[in-house]
């Protein structure tokens, strides 16, 4: 009987201690971070970059470290991130321990993500480059039809902008620069547009001259 | 490309995707085109867009089919078409991993990396160092240094960064170029700066002289990049904190005046970096906090929110440096930016005054519902703060806590809640049954066991001393009914304790166990039976032993005792006194936390300090057979902090034995100390039986000498005693920089201050959550009770406070707090005395002009309770 009561007992108290134990460390885990405030310094500032549509369904993911390992971990998180942010247009967050910048246009939403410690600016800093660098390229039309019929560009832009989480240029001109696309690789109906009503212009002035 | 687009398409959706429903092997298959010749640019480039689409979607690519895709693709370097050329180099690193013999592509990188097209030159030197390993970087080694100096900043920042990214792969490599990255380090773009800054510091940063070198020399020439500031700044307090240098050093100068830099962002980088600075006076924050203050009314959300989150911290160590914010701050509170609304609403509650609470409260719950968990974890956390500072508030507070409650939110977020409602029951006794009310309402419908468990454990504490306790039963039997086996286990434990202090229940709590005997789950039948049972003996101290107040041992102790008691079996039965007690639980746990709720790290059960105590002594062969360590004191001080020595001693004490663990470092660097020992005399009637002396103390490496005393047999009432200890010990000096002694040596010694070994050495802390019934468990048999006056004490929380520490009990039932503005107060202590003796204290207290003190001692020997009363008196 009273064997049986020791183990009872001993049951009954273990569970009401871990509870507890578990509690304090957790605090114990996050407490470092508020008492040497840094992690080590380091050059390595983004560790994701995403798009989505308004669907939240992933255009582009780049993910540099491996706080998602693997592709459903991905999902869910930009799944978790896009219902907290596509209804306001507030620019910053704190998500799932990180923060996350973002920006949408039209039918897109351009997110980079970096740890809570980072220097929010720098992040905008990302963001604002990799948008103004796409806003060029595709001639200020940043939206979802004309990002896929340019998908190429977005991977080389990308990649201009941030190698394995360092942040390799934050001057969009630069990027759009490096990036080269020639003239007649941006087949945007609007340039046609333009061109035709160019001509049409033309034509139009030299008729009247005569 | 547009023509692919066909009417088809268009009518689906604006957004249609021509990518939407791209099959990874149709994709392959087109990939065969690649071996066409002549190469036709256009199509190639598509389906290589195309394949790294599907890369990005996170589609699985097989070894094989990746290798034969790879292979195909190195064909259209033959092309020279520049974006083709620069997907190719995309293709290359996004393969890197899954595809075989990458390397083949390295001659074509090199030529690309060392050629004339500058547009290719950047990327082919990441693509390269991204499919290189350590043998094949030598052979590079020659380009990548040429490329870090290059004049074309995408070729150097290229070359820099990549050498960062293969610093971890191959250290002594990347160090060879530190030369190359000092001159890129002034170069005039502000990207490759900060790059060669980055890696100098990877390459330096175990080296903290060349760190301080490099830091001066950029302090005073002068950066061009805002990016490289911030990392300056980094560098800079990260030494600062290392050195624990003080705040007039030329580091914290370096940081302040970036405060005035051009940049937002080095600017916030900065007041960041001082905010975040240990032991920060509140001078030295007024700067930092004033630029956070501008930032409070910029356009830019980002910087609002991080100028916000800053403050916040700082609230939490110095709310008064804050006041000066609080109207930027009220203006925050509408911001359409939730986050910053939050924040803001926080760092009001922790800065403003009791008046302005309602309202702030008012406008969070506004909003809650839209805000992230991270955030309501954060508005929980101030409101926790907020009740301890203003107890009155707790009526808004319980209401606000009870709707959050009842809202969505995650286990983090509800866990927090929970335990702040939790800790406002046990400060504020009126509320507990609000309190209680809520938490029984949350667990009808509660998804995370911990949580449900938890409770129902508190209810069972707490719900028999209600004026009604019966209204709790319902929710407790409907856990019974309702939930999974560890919820029902931890439901029938509470019920057991309405059962046994409230004899009006036991009839129906008697019915509702009985049913439970039936159950499914083994541990809950058995819990079940077992209560029942003791429940039906109607006998108070078994009551009190097995229902109310659960063991008092440490379960990794019970373990390993038993686990011992397996391996060597023997006549005697298994005494439950040979294992350690738990040390009481740390209740003052509340501690700010950052909004960061990254627990992803394994959390590990470290083995408590005893534990690794009772390792260390049973190593040493001259401690055996003194049995189980029963407490290990906290360390003392036996010498000022500035000296040559610095030794402290750690009182292990054992049943009828006591070891003085002296833990000595040596704080000269011309010295070795050796033989070291601690010699000991005693005052009273304690025998020195052995020492153990550390061989050798270096220069600041700690060591550990030993003496065992044996406890007065004879006299059992003599539980303090003073020792007046000497260090003793032979020195040989040492050359201070290479450590070599002399060869010979010369004994000398070093007068320590008195150890004191007090009553609260022999009693180990033991929390009995039900007191009332402990004491009835130990029963009168050796009561004894005597009245001291204490006249130099002036008030009651003064006079508690003196008591707990000296008897080295723990105090029971919250009986530690004094409430405000009355005049008498019962403070109840339990603990179990060497030997294995429960040994509980009531101690009466009034105040008049001193604190009158009525002492009633209750023990399951004599000898104790004579001890605890001479110790008093």
């Amino acid at each position: 009987m009273s064997a049986m009561a020791v183990t009872q007992m001993g049951w009954v108290y273990g569970r009401c201690t871990r509870a507890n134990h578990k509690a304090s460390t957790a605090l114990n885990t996050t407490m470092p971070t508020l008492g040497t405030g840094w992690d080590e310094p380091s050059l390595y500032t983004v560790k994701a970059v995403l798009i989505m549509d308004n669907d939240g369904e992933r255009l582009y993911a780049k993910y540099y470290d491996d706080t998602y390992p693997t592709v459903k971990e991905q999902k869910a998180f930009e799944k978790n991130i896009f219902n907290k942010t596509h209804r306001t247009d507030s620019e910053i967050a704190l998500l799932e321990g990180l923060t996350v910048v973002y920006k949408s246009n039209i039918d897109l939403y351009f997110y980079v993500i970096g740890s809570s410690h980072e220097n929010e600016l720098m992040l905008m800093s990302v963001l604002n480059c990799l948008f103004d660098s796409l806003s060029q390229m595709l001639r200020k039309n940043v939206e979802k039809r004309a990002l896929l019929e340019n998908m190429e560009g977005l991977f080389l832009a990308v990649d201009e902008i941030v190698d394995g989480g360092v942040i390799l240029e934050s001057d969009p001109q630069q990027v759009v620069h490096r990036v080269a696309l020639r003239g007649d690789d941006v087949p945007l109906t609007e340039q046609t547009v333009t061109q035709v009503l160019q001509s049409a212009k033309e034509q139009i002035k030299w008729s009247l001259l005569r | 490309m547009i023509k692919k687009f066909d009417k088809k398409d268009e009518e689906s959706g604006s957004g249609s995707n021509p990518f939407q429903h791209l099959e990874k092997s149709a994709v392959l298959q087109e990939a065969r085109i690649f071996n066409e010749t002549p190469i036709n640019p256009r199509k190639c480039l598509h389906i290589l867009t195309k394949i790294i689409y599907l890369l990005n979607q996170g589609e699985h690519f097989g070894t094989t089919e990746a290798t034969e895709a790879f292979f195909a693709m190195t064909r259209l370097f033959q092309s020279n078409d520049q974006t083709l050329r620069r997907m190719c180099y995309l293709t290359i690193k996004e393969m890197a991993n899954i595809s075989e013999d990458v390397i083949i592509v390295t001659s074509s990188l090199t030529k690309d990396m060392t050629g004339k097209e500058d547009v290719y030159r950047g990327p082919a030197i990441r693509a390269l160092c991204r499919i290189t390993d350590t043998t094949m970087l030598q052979a590079i080694e020659r380009y990548m240094k040429q490329a870090i100096v290059d004049k074309v900043p995408s070729v150097s920042s290229s070359a820099l960064v990549s050498s960062l990214h293969m610093v971890k792969m191959s250290f002594d490599v990347v160090k060879r170029w530190v030369n190359e990255a000092q001159e890129a380090a002034s170069s005039d773009n502000i990207m490759v700066q900060y790059h060669a800054l980055g890696l100098l510091y990877h390459l330096r940063k175990n080296d903290r002289l060349a760190v301080t070198k490099m830091l001066n020399k950029f302090t005073k020439s002068g950066l061009k990049s805002p990016f490289a500031y911030c990392m300056m700044i980094r560098i800079a307090s990260k030494l600062l904190e290392e050195t624990e240098g003080g705040h007039d050093s030329p580091l914290f100068d370096f940081i302040e005046s970036c405060l005035r830099n051009k940049h937002e962002m080095v600017v916030y980088e900065a007041a960041s970096a001082i905010v975040h600075m240990p032991k920060c006076t509140a001078r030295e924050l007024a700067p930092a906090v004033s630029v956070l203050q501008l930032f409070c009314s910029s356009p830019k959300a980002a910087l609002r929110y991080a100028a916000v989150r800053t403050l916040n911290k700082v609230a939490m160590k110095h709310p008064s440096a804050v006041t000066a914010c609080n109207l930027d701050l009220e203006n925050l509170i509408t911001d359409s930016n939730r986050s910053i609304a939050t924040l803001a609403i926080t760092t009001l509650l922790k800065t403003g005054s009791e008046s302005s609470v309602d309202r702030l409260m008012k406008q969070i719950s506004s909003f809650v519902s839209e805000i992230s968990d991270e955030f309501k974890v954060v508005v929980v956390q101030a409101i926790s703060a907020l009740c301890q500072k203003y107890p009155r508030k707790h009526g808004v507070m319980m209401n606000f806590l009870s709707n959050m409650l009842r809202d969505d939110g995650g286990f983090e977020y509800k866990r927090a809640i929970v335990d702040c409602i939790i800790s406002i029951i046990e400060d504020n006794l009126e509320t507990k049954e609000t309190g209680l009310a809520h938490l029984c309402e949350f667990i009808e419908d509660c998804e995370h066991t911990v949580l449900a468990t938890k409770i129902l454990h508190l209810l069972g504490k707490e719900g028999p001393r209600t004026p009604t306790p019966s209204k709790y039963i319902r929710f407790i039997f409907n856990r019974v009914v309702l939930e999974s086996e560890a919820v029902r286990a931890a439901a029938i434990s509470a019920l057991a304790k309405f059962g046994a202090q409230n004899d009006d229940l036991l009839p129906s709590v008697l019915v509702l166990m009985q049913r439970c005997m039936m159950d499914s789950d083994d541990e809950v039948r058995d819990r079940a039976t077992f209560y029942v049972n003791v429940l039906l003996q109607k006998q108070k101290a078994l009551n009190a032993g097995y229902i109310l107040n659960g063991l008092s041992v440490s379960v990794p102790g019970l373990e390993r005792s038993l686990h011992q008691y397996t391996l060597e079996p023997s006549e005697k039965g298994f005494d439950m006194k040979t294992v350690p007690l738990a040390t009481a639980p740390i209740t003052e746990q509340k501690t700010e936390i950052t909004p960061v709720a990254t627990s992803k790290l394994p959390e590990k059960l470290s083995p408590s300090r005893q534990v690794i105590y009772q390792e260390q002594l049973a190593a040493i062969p001259e401690f055996q057979g003194l049995g189980p360590l029963f407490k290990s004191s906290e360390p003392v001080q036996l010498t000022e902090a500035e000296t040559e020595y610095v030794v402290r001693c750690i009182k292990h004490t054992f049943a009828n034995h006591m070891i003085f663990q002296f833990d000595c470092t040596n704080t000269l660097n011309d010295q070795l100390l050796q033989r070291v020992m601690v010699q000991m005399e005693p005052s009273e009637a304690y025998e020195v039986l052995h020492y153990v002396p550390a061989a050798s103390l270096y220069y600041s490496q700690p060591g550990s000498c030993y003496c065992l005393v044996r406890l007065p047999e004879d006299d059992p009432t003599a539980v303090s005693c003073t020792f007046s200890c000497t260090m003793k010990y032979l020195v040989r000096d040492c050359d201070p920089n290479t450590g070599e002694p002399d060869d010979d040596g010369y004994d000398d010694e070093y007068v320590l201050e008195d150890l004191e070994v007090t009553v609260a050495d022999h009693i180990q802390k033991v929390l009995k959550p039900n007191f009332g019934a402990a004491w009835e468990e130990v029963g009168d048999e050796f009561e004894k009770e005597e009245t001291f006056a204490l006249a130099t004490v002036r008030t009651l929380e003064e006079a508690v406070n003196n008591i707990i520490s000296f008897l080295g009990m723990q105090p029971c039932e919250r009986s530690d707090k004094v409430p405000e503005s009355k005049n008498s107060h019962v403070l109840f202590l339990a603990g179990v005395f060497r030997g294995g003796h429960d040994v509980l204290v009531r101690s009466r207290l009034a105040l008049a002009d001193g604190v009158t003190m009525q002492v009633t001692v209750r023990s399951s020997d004599e000898n104790v309770v004579d001890v605890i009363l001479a110790s008093v008196g």
